[in-house]
């Protein structure tokens, strides 16, 4: 009716066409998270001129970049699951607890295997499946209580949250065994033509859960889900099904992490695998531009909020700095990320500047 | 044409307003006056910038330019909250007080008297009951606000708004969803005002209200000015004129009088007997054919959106079965309702309706997509075809399709909830209030779609406040009261006059 107009004029010069052009980029979420990571590596390079070396050693490639997404693996993994789920306006406080509890079971049953068990289900390829499963069945856990008996997914994944390390010591028996298996130890430590396995791994998952989503019309549901889970029930949506998905998602995700972790220290410590992992994922998917309230979710975005907190720590470590004060600093640099991707606070910072511009003309 | 304001000094003057969001110039160059003890109302089609207007003037937005003078003083509105301190109090359009709260608290909340650093909840209520007596409004002021209806909820609110010592009262869209009693009811709440020297900005869709209480009119189109008259000197062609830019064009096809005849051989899609659900409706029975669109009138509270809810599974009944195609059907939850091919157009757009995040393109697609199914997602092209196709037919002012559904006028929210089900292509069609917020113009296209809707053979279910929009497009018409269906009208008898006999009485 009346949006005649309103278009922006076509017949641009092609300088206003750059301009719009810069513009257009400099309000997208990638530019904003892109050029953290950027200034990021940096001054983790002016820290240590030699932060980008990378050498073959052993046909293994080594350097900080290599140990960077190494490390980065099982948080990446953690953020694909944990951003679908705060899409749909929940959370998932468990998934550390889920790591401890899947890496216990896999390291479990593989030192039965160790000892000469012959059963099927001890096979180091089916301790592999049955891990995944039970980290999927602890998804179902939190989706019944969220989806069916509304609990609040806060407080429902803090059941688990809880409850889920004692589950692990009661599958260890309060131990943290070891255990020399290759095939499970290769999730954590492998490495395939120079380059760590668990690297294979999360970018494996990255894609297939993007593929999934983005070319099915599960990103949509889940996305319409988080923004109103009643008018999309009025619409016809399973509302339920999709939040137990994604929870189910992010156990499973949970679970691979878990058994990285297992595989690198060759062990399953139910007390400190995994610990506090939630909390960086949470953060990953904030920095990623995922809102807590639901709704747009960035899966790229997110796994490149990993690697800015990954990037951050690998500069502390070879940075002179008391290791007391890394906490801090990490709080400090995470402000930071979150103040420049802010439109809000890049307007208000600006506005000065802006000001003067105009003054001028 | 423009009408001399008096000699003193407007109470509100605003001038060069202007207001532009990426894509759209929401507002340009508006010179707008209000007067003390005036009731100003601005009308304009849907997306005209009525709401914006008003949230420049309290500070929702920031204008990009312009002046706003309040008693000739130059103002500049930072939040809403600094412009009720400035005196310029607004009742938004939708309500936005604290449901769970009570009458009371929600008059005051943020600013309770307090004793000894306490909230003196006494004194609360005292205050509150005065407040809303002086209005001859006499309720529990300690309930929750929740337990009164819609106009009791606009009446609070604009209480509170009053109450702080407001010298100018605005009210976006406050009658849409309020029935004849109710509108009397505000319209009396704010001759009381007028007559205390309080300036009024109205906004409303409904043309016998604008003159039922306007003293001056402002037309807006495409964001600009297109006039200003006293009410007395501006004749309702005129209005629609101006509000349009062109005139309404009257629809040809008179109504049937041969409706029921018409449909009689054709085949009923839905029935439904003896449906009940305890303490929310007592039994009814319902029938309805392909082809057929059935109206449901009755008083805002009567079980009209209740009805609409237990037929489409959001709530589910005690009593009763219903068959579809002659089959019985057991409904649980819209899902299963829309796998039979049923479609609700709720009322409540904002919490039921839209999806505020998500783009027009998106929103349009959702129910054809949840029925398709998880893994057989509609291709970006047909996605594209559709949203525009349905922009195109309803005249959805957006200035493309991925415009986030929020950043549209009320308006054009409903019509996307309604291409929504049409590009589901359901056999049954469920409207509750499919016109309100709606402009005239707007309100003639979709009258014509229901319309047309039917004469494809779709069965339909509309529930209206409007009698005469229910009298113009019913071929049946089922009549509740208190929770309870009272009769049904066929034929020659429905007219607006016995819609309301049976509203009213026995
Ligand atoms: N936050 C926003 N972001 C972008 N565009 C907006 C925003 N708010 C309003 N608009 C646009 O500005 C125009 C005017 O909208 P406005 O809400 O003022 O219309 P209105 O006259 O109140 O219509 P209605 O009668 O439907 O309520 C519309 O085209 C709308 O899409
Ligand atoms: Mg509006």
């Amino acid at each position: 009716m009346n949006v005649e107009g309103q278009q922006a004029n076509p017949a641009k010069s092609g300088l206003e066409g750059i301009k719009t052009l810069a513009i257009s980029v400099s309000s997208s979420r990638l530019f904003w998270t892109g050029l953290a990571l950027f200034i990021i590596l940096l001054v983790d390079l002016m820290i240590s001129p030699n932060f980008f070396e990378i050498r073959l050693v052993n046909d293994r490639l080594v350097g900080s970049i290599v140990n960077i997404l190494d490390n980065s693996a099982p948080y990446a993994l953690l953020a694909i699951g944990m951003t679908l789920v705060i899409a749909t306006k929940g959370i998932d406080l468990s998934v550390g607890a889920v790591m401890a509890i899947c890496a216990a079971v896999a390291v479990t049953l593989i030192k039965q295997y160790e000892a000469g068990a012959t059963e099927f289900y001890y096979q180091p390829g089916f301790v592999i499946l049955i891990t995944i499963g039970v980290g999927a069945i602890c998804g179902l856990w939190n989706g019944i209580l969220i989806a069916f008996l509304n609990l609040q997914p806060i407080i429902a994944t803090l059941i688990l949250m809880v409850a889920g390390r004692g589950v692990a010591q009661l599958i260890t028996n309060g131990q943290s065994p070891t255990f020399t298996n290759d095939t499970l130890a290769f999730i954590g430590r492998g490495v395939v033509w120079g380059v760590p396995f668990p690297i294979y791994i999360a970018f494996v998952v990255l894609i297939f859960v993007t593929l999934l989503v983005r070319r099915t019309a599960l990103g949509l549901l889940i996305e319409s889900v988080g923004v109103n889970d009643r008018a999309s029930y009025y619409a016809g949506i399973q509302a339920n099904a999709i939040k137990v998905f994604v929870y189910v998602l992010s156990g499973v995700c949970a679970a691979i992490a878990g058994m990285i972790v297992a595989g690198e220290v060759k062990s399953a410590d139910p007390h400190k695998a995994g610990l506090f992992s939630e909390l960086d994922a949470i953060l990953a998917v904030v920095i990623g531009g995922t809102s807590l309230l639901g709704g747009r979710f960035y899966l790229f975005l997110s796994v490149m909020g990993v690697l800015i907190i990954q990037s951050m720590l690998a500069g502390l470590y070879v940075s002179t700095l008391h290791p007391t004060t890394n906490l801090v600093v990490k709080a400090v640099v995470v402000l930071a990320v979150l103040l420049l991707q802010s439109p809000e606070f890049r307007r208000f910072i600006s506005q000065p500047f802006g000001k003067l511009s105009r003054r001028r003309r | 044409m423009t009408t001399n304001p008096q000699q003193m000094t407007p109470l509100l003057e605003v001038k060069g307003l202007t207001k532009t969001f990426p894509s759209t110039v929401a507002l340009s160059e508006v010179d707008f006056t209000l007067l003390a003890g005036d009731v100003h109302v601005l009308v304009g089609e849907n997306g005209a910038g009525k709401s914006t207007l008003i949230k420049l003037i309290t500070g929702v937005h920031r204008k990009d330019a312009g002046t706003i003078l309040l008693e000739g003083k130059e103002i500049d509105p930072r939040s809403p909250r600094h412009a009720q301190e400035l005196g310029i109090s607004t009742v938004y359009q939708e309500v936005n007080l604290i449901p769970t709260l009570s009458v009371a608290e929600n008059i005051f909340l943020g600013r309770q008297p307090l004793r000894w650093g306490m909230i003196n909840m006494r004194a609360v209520e005292r205050q509150a009951k005065q407040l809303l007596k002086d209005f001859n409004v006499d309720i529990d002021v300690t309930r929750n606000l929740s337990s009164y209806s819609v106009a009791i909820q606009q009446i609070v609110a604009i209480v509170r708004g009053v109450s702080l010592s407001a010298k100018v009262l605005i009210l976006d869209e406050p009658t849409s969803s309020l029935d004849h009693h109710e509108v009397e009811m505000l319209f009396s709440v704010i001759r009381s005002l007028q007559a205390r020297g309080i300036g009024i900005i109205l906004i409303t869709h409904f043309l016998d209200q604008v003159y039922a209480i306007a003293t001056r009119i402002t037309v807006l189109r495409n964001g600009k000015k297109i006039g200003e008259h006293l009410v007395s000197e501006l004749p309702r062609v005129q209005l629609i004129t101006e509000m349009l830019g062109k005139e309404l064009t009257k629809d040809s096809d008179e109504q049937d009088e041969n409706a029921i005849s018409k449909h009689a051989n054709s085949e009923t899609f839905l029935k439904v007997n003896g449906f009940a659900r305890k303490g929310t409706i007592e039994p009814f029975d319902l029938e309805i054919r392909r082809g057929e669109i059935v109206g449901l009138a009755g008083l805002l509270g009567s079980g009209r959106t209740e009805v609409a809810h237990l037929i489409f599974g959001v709530e589910q009944n005690d009593k009763g079965e219903a068959y579809v195609n002659g089959k019985p059907v057991n409904i649980k939850s819209p899902r299963q309702a829309i796998r039979h091919g049923f479609a609700l157009c709720p009322e409540d757009r904002k919490i039921e309706g839209i999806i505020g995040d998500l783009s027009v393109r998106e929103n349009i697609i959702l129910a054809l997509q949840a029925k398709m199914g998880w893994f057989n997602y509609l291709s970006r092209q047909k996605q594209n075809e559709f949203a525009n196709q349905m922009i195109k037919a309803l005249s959805i002012a957006t200035p493309n399709a991925e415009k986030p559904v929020k950043e549209l006028s009320g308006g054009n929210q409903q019509k996307v909830i309604l291409a929504r089900w049409l590009i589901a292509n359901p056999d049954f069609l469920i409207l509750d209030e499919p016109t309100r917020g709606i402009d005239v113009g707007a309100h003639a296209e979709i009258i014509q779609i229901i319309k047309r809707l039917a004469n494809e053979g779709k069965a339909m279910l509309i529930i209206s406040s409007e009698l005469a929009e229910v009298v113009e497009y019913s071929d049946r018409v089922m009549i509740l009261r208190d929770r309870k269906k009272v009769r049904e009208l066929e034929g020659n008898d429905i007219n607006e006059n016995t819609i309301m006999k049976a509203i009213a009485t026995d």
